[in-house]
């Protein structure tokens, strides 16, 4: 069954990409001639226009473009397949968590070379099935959602082939029994990201964001790729279960790294933290995310909500073992959490981009699970994965509603009023809001308030900090989620044209967006105990290891602490109503008092442009430095060029250049051979 | 056992067929169609012959396979020809990759086309016999000849500043192979004999070891190349022709690697061990350096040259580190980089075919006419940045791994070209393939043809394969591996144990 969950979407993804390939073929014929005869060298640019006969040639005028063939087909299987693991996900899920059953296929040998011995395994506990509802059940509903949004994109096929290929990936990155083939998901999700980042290539900025996602998710990499050598060292193997059983050995030992003798699992847990912070956005390393929200709308909520940038929460969840063995490691988890959600919250606050609200939204509550796995609480955070996934890919594909009703239109200055036009999007987006700002009895209500009651128990130099930090976040949070509601929905309509053509989205799009809706509500109270209570040592047994008695301590903090987010929640509620329908006018007011904080928000806080100054330029300057300079001058003047100046001096008017060197080189060859021969005859003969 | 020297078939039947197209004289439309497939067909049975080895090999032996022995030259050096788990894997690049070669060569070249071809069969027949010489003096005249015919094929059908490259390529291998020669015959003095297997197993003095060792790196890395010695490359994968580009990335460097197995680590483990602190720099700085040039190159080839000297960063602090994973990925990472730069190369000339510029600027938007040939090149992409799931990964991986454990700065800034690789990759691909095509001498442009899909369909398949089942190259090296890291481990310890007793 499980290998049927991981790969029915890799034979949809095959599918639908042979469907997409074969008809784009079709499209765009063979040749190794050009199509005009003159071989298209600028002088006859205008050749191309005189021949009409290739109609379907000119295909970058983008709406002109028919749909591909088999586009049906393609979004069929795709779905259908999708459909079938996400049913069986729930099937294991049940299996394993309640029935515990738990299980591990050995596919075939991947890498083996002396010691290193890394197998395809797929591995399930409950860890691994939590998370395998989760990715399958957004993904199938997206799959679903997608056929409805991408309705008039002429790219289906492919379109369908990347989403089944991220999901196959990824279900890869959950599966992993080692950290190789975790690294092999993990890495394959990027390249997935990458693709439906950019797969409107023709849009510039679409393939900026594409990359930058790519380049920074490496950056992370390169910390995750140097636990990983780190780990082969200490324990001798990337078996997860042969890591946790040496784990305990390893306290107290050390590994100069770089003149540092740092403490060999703190280091290692940094490292591998460094990976979680690229592929899930952390402060320093989250500018790639908002950028991100330049691919598909479906794209933004299976990939950059609900899924791939999870997957650093999953692996420190994977790791937890390991994490409990390093305190100071886990400091730093809860710095870079406590910070991430707050940081980002700021950032919400004044965008204008419906998505860019969201994904900052994301990045924040990635910045929230952080924290929580910071305090050792594992299952709590894995809770608030769990719950997010149902309430944020709501949020994301309501926003794609909005901006299909919109037809593109993705500022939010630009609606106003559509509750009307669009109630059934107004009323889920609504739901998703509540969820997310932890309305009680909503899913997003019992996550959050368990992450932030896990803060303020947390035996950690930070906990306090962690603890301030997303309690502020909650506020923001509510804020700038209402925010996005009223200006949205509520008010005067701002474009009038748009707010007139602005239609309730089809079926298929209507499906997915009701039941995540449900999932949003219903995700919470039934999980409560299994994640956050009593059943937790039951349900995950040893899939995670929490920090000993956290929960039991969780449960007797001072109410104050207890309610502090439903306060929060209720004023960012209040500020946001007498901002945005009370008094529209406070808002520009307090922007203009504050242009300074405004603008920094605004900005981003300027990271963009202070990493084009630090990393970006001084690469590009150095590279063009180290060829000019570096080859150009200082190797090659020295070096061939110098010497073949002297040597050319010599012989310019001796030797013909074009064959010269040649035969002085097979004549150098040749002497020295018969040196050699003459020598060795003689030499032997000597002796 | 074999009754017939399959070795020696394999390494002169190319000539054979270079001999069999000198044969059919005249330079008409019909001898050149001729000569294309008699070129074609010798390089397809070479390589079945070669794929008997593969299926009579013994993985599980260290020795040398398919020996030949027989008396040649004066009473030391014989004609001794023969394979271990090291060298087999190259002879099988090279056969598998010259049909590919001929036919990446079918239509691009018109002029001298019997010339072109023959000069390919008899570079294949030295490529083999570089691999498979077991005679210093034999491996000599491979290992250097091999030079001639790709200077040919670099100085004849190559591109405008071919004699500026071919003047480089000349200048630095030239020093390198007048020291080598010293070394080779210092080693004869030293142990009387030019035999490679029982040299192996001669021990040569601290003070030669020295020598020798920095007297054949002069010449492998010349070869490989590793920085500072690299500038030639570029210049000329540049001028070549497109397979002669495939041949030089493909193999060629190979050598280099090669070398350092089969003479630098096992006949002089201390001077290894002594100097893999400077090789450990020299890959690290060759790793990051090259990495932020390719960063600002406007040319597709020069881009990826440069990015092949990156990749052979990997493969020299591999080796140099030791260890067996260090060793094994070294290996597996040059034949990884053979099918990926080879079939980088022939991506390029699919294009260079058509457009006839190899400006970066000159192209965008491809996907939009080219579907087929943006998959397959991001197939290759790919695999250039070490994605998990294609052959790229699992060298870098495993030369990372293995040097981990014995130097963790060197492997951390290797490291750092991971995160540099993918800027220069991505960036290629996005200014060639992806955007609008708006510029006029594009719009013509039409997709792979079947020829070419029937180059590169089958270095995407291997690609993908290797990436996840890397089994097949691994285990036919794991033994002969594992004995060059036993030798290597006891001869350094040793050294080190008398040191301590003193």
């Amino acid at each position: 069954m499980i290998q049927a969950i991981v790969f029915l979407p890799l034979i949809g993804a095959l599918v639908a990409g042979a469907i997409a390939i074969y008809g784009a073929h079709a499209r765009n014929p063979s040749g190794d001639e050009m199509e005009h005869g003159d071989h298209g060298h600028g002088a006859h640019a205008h050749a191309s226009d005189a021949h009409v006969h290739d109609d379907h040639g000119h295909d970058d005028h983008g709406p002109i473009e028919p749909p591909a063939a088999g586009s049906r087909a393609a979004e069929i299987i795709t779905t259908a397949l999708l459909l079938i693991a996400a049913g069986l996900s729930w099937v294991v899920l049940v299996d394993v968590g309640f029935l515990k059953h738990d299980a591990r296929v050995v596919l075939f040998s991947w890498i083996n070379s002396g010691d290193l011995n890394v197998n395809w395994t797929l591995r399930v506990d409950t860890l691994t099935a939590v998370m395998l509802v989760v990715v399958n059940t957004v993904s199938s509903l997206v799959h679903l959602y997608s056929i409805g949004y991408m309705n008039e994109d002429p790219n289906r096929p492919r379109f369908m082939a990347y989403l089944s290929l991220f999901t196959f990936a990824m279900l890869m990155l959950v599966t992993a029994d080692n950290l190789v083939q975790l690294f092999f998901g993990w890495e394959g999700v990027g390249l997935a990201s990458y693709l439906l980042i950019g797969f409107w290539f023709r849009k510039p900025s679409a393939n900026a964001a594409a990359i930058k996602a790519f380049v920074v998710n490496r950056v992370g990499d390169f910390g995750f790729a140097l636990g990983i050598f780190a780990i082969f060292m200490l324990v001798g193997s990337t078996d997860f279960d042969t890591i946790f059983g040496a784990a305990p050995g390893l306290t107290g030992k050390t590994i100069n790294f770089l003149g540092w003798n740092a403490d060999a699992l703190t280091l290692t847990c940094l490292l591998l933290f460094m990976g979680a912070m690229g592929k899930s956005a952390q402060f320093l390393l989250h500018t790639w995310l908002p950028d991100a929200m330049e691919g598909p709308t479906p794209v933004s909520a299976l990939i950059h909500a609900a899924t791939m940038v999870t997957a650093g929460v999953f692996m420190v969840a994977r790791l937890s073992p390991l994490f409990e063995l390093a305190p100071n490691a886990q400091a730093v988890v809860m710095l870079f959490g406590a910070s991430t959600a707050f940081f980002a919250a700021t950032i919400g606050l004044v965008q204008n981009d419906i998505k860019r609200i969201i994904a900052y939204s994301t990045c924040s509550q990635l910045g929230y699970m952080f924290v929580a796995m910071g305090a050792g609480a594992y299952s709590v955070g894995m809770f608030h994965l769990f719950t997010h996934a149902f309430f944020k890919a709501l949020l994301f594909l309501g926003a794609g509603s909005v901006i299909h009703a919109m037809h593109h239109e993705q500022d939010i200055r630009n609606m106003g009023g559509l509750k009307d036009r669009i109630p059934f999007t107004y009323i889920v987006m609504t739901i998703g809001t509540l969820a997310l700002t932890g309305f009680p009895l909503t899913a997003g209500y019992f996550s959050k308030d368990a992450i932030i009651e896990s803060a303020f128990v947390a035996h950690n130099p930070f906990a306090l900090y962690g603890f301030l930090m997303t309690v502020v976040a909650a506020l923001l949070t509510s804020f700038y989620s209402w925010r996005l509601v009223f200006k949205t929905f509520h008010g005067e309509p701002h474009d009038h044209h748009h707010y007139e053509q602005a239609h309730e989205s089809p079926l298929t799009m209507l499906v997915p967006l009701g039941v995540l809706a449900a999932g949003s509500i219903l995700a919470g109270f039934p999980f409560k105990e299994l994640f956050t209570g009593h059943g937790v040592g039951e349900f995950f047994r040893d899939s995670i290891k929490n920090k000993p008695d956290i929960l039991e301590e969780m449960h007797h903090v001072p109410a104050l602490v207890a309610y502090s987010p439903t306060i929060m929640m209720i004023v960012g509620f209040v500020v946001a109503w007498l901002f945005y329908i009370r008094r529209p006018y406070l808002p520009v007011e307090l922007a203009n008092q504050h242009q300074g904080l405004y603008k920094f928000l605004l900005n981003k806080w300027y990271f963009d442009e202070l990493y084009e100054i630090i990393f970006v330029r001084p690469a590009k300057w150095l590279g063009r430095f180290l060829w000019k300079k570096g080859d150009g001058f200082v190797i090659d003047g020295f070096g061939p060029d110098g010497v073949s100046a002297r040597v050319l001096d010599v012989t310019r008017n001796v030797v013909k250049l074009q064959t010269g060197y040649l035969y002085h080189y097979a004549f150098a060859m040749l002497v020295g051979v018969a040196g050699l021969i003459t020598w060795f005859i003689f030499g032997a003969g000597a002796r | 056992m074999v009754t017939w020297p399959i070795l020696s078939v394999t390494t002169f039947l190319p000539v054979l067929g270079a001999l069999l197209i000198y044969l059919s004289r005249g330079d008409d439309e019909i001898a050149q169609r001729n000569s294309r497939w008699i070129a074609l067909w010798t390089t397809i049975v070479v390589f079945a012959i070669s794929l008997i080895m593969v299926w009579r090999f013994d993985a599980s032996s260290t020795a040398f396979q398919f020996v030949e022995k027989t008396p040649w030259l004066g009473q030391a050096i014989n004609y001794h020809m023969g394979v271990d788990g090291i060298s087999l894997p190259f002879v099988i690049l090279t056969t598998a990759l010259m049909p590919f070669c001929i036919l990446a060569s079918w239509k691009s070249i018109t002029v001298r086309v019997r010339e072109y071809m023959m000069a390919f069969l008899v570079l294949e027949t030295l490529m083999i016999g570089t691999f498979s010489a077991l005679d210093l003096v034999l491996f000599y005249l491979f290992f250097e000849g091999g030079l001639i015919p790709m200077f040919l094929i670099i100085g004849v059908w190559g591109g405008p500043r071919r004699v500026y490259a071919s003047f480089k390529f000349f200048l630095y291998t030239l020093l390198g192979s007048v020291l080598m020669l010293l070394a080779i015959m210092a080693l004869y003095w030293n142990a009387g004999t030019t035999d490679i297997p029982t040299l192996m197993k001669t021990a040569v003095p601290r003070g030669l070891q020295t020598w020798a060792w920095l007297a054949f790196f002069a010449s492998f890395a010349v070869k490989m190349p590793m920085w500072p010695v690299h500038t030639w490359l570029p210049d000329a994968h540049v001028e070549a022709p497109t397979a002669g580009s495939v041949i030089l990335a493909a193999i060629l460097l190979k050598m280099g690697g090669y070398g350092f197995l089969r003479f630098s680590l096992p006949m002089f483990p201390l001077a290894s061990h002594d100097f893999a602190p400077l090789v450990f720099s020299l890959s690290a700085i060759a790793i990051v350096y090259t990495s932020l040039v390719a960063l600002m190159q406007e040319d597709i080839k020069k881009l990826i040259a440069y990015s092949s000297v990156a990749h052979m960063g990997f493969v020299t602090m591999g080796i140099f580190a030791g260890t067996t994973q260090g060793i094994a990925g070294g290996i597996f990472q040059m034949i990884s980089h053979g099918i990926v730069s080879g079939a980088l190369f022939l991506c390029v000339g699919v294009v260079y075919d058509r457009l006839h510029t190899r400006e970066i600027a000159a192209y965008g938007g491809l996907v939009n006419r080219m579907p087929i040939y943006a998959l397959v090149f991001l197939v290759f992409t790919m695999a250039n940045v070490g994605l998990p799931g294609t052959s790229g990964f699992v060298g870098e991986f495993l030369t990372l791994l293995g040097t981990f454990k014995v130097s963790v700065a060197t492997a951390t800034a290797a490291t750092l070209g991971v995160i540099l690789s993918a800027g220069y990759a991505l960036w290629l691909y996005r200014k060639v393939v992806f955007g609008v095509l708006d510029k006029p001498q594009l719009a013509g442009i039409k997709d792979m043809t079947f020829r070419e899909g029937l180059i590169l369909f089958p270095l995407v398949f291997l690609t993908i394969l290797f990436g996840i089942y890397p089994k097949p190259v691994l285990d036919m090296s794991a033994a002969s591996v594992q004995q060059i890291v036993d030798n290597y481990a006891r001869a350094v310890t040793a050294v080190k144990a008398a040191a301590v007793l003193q």
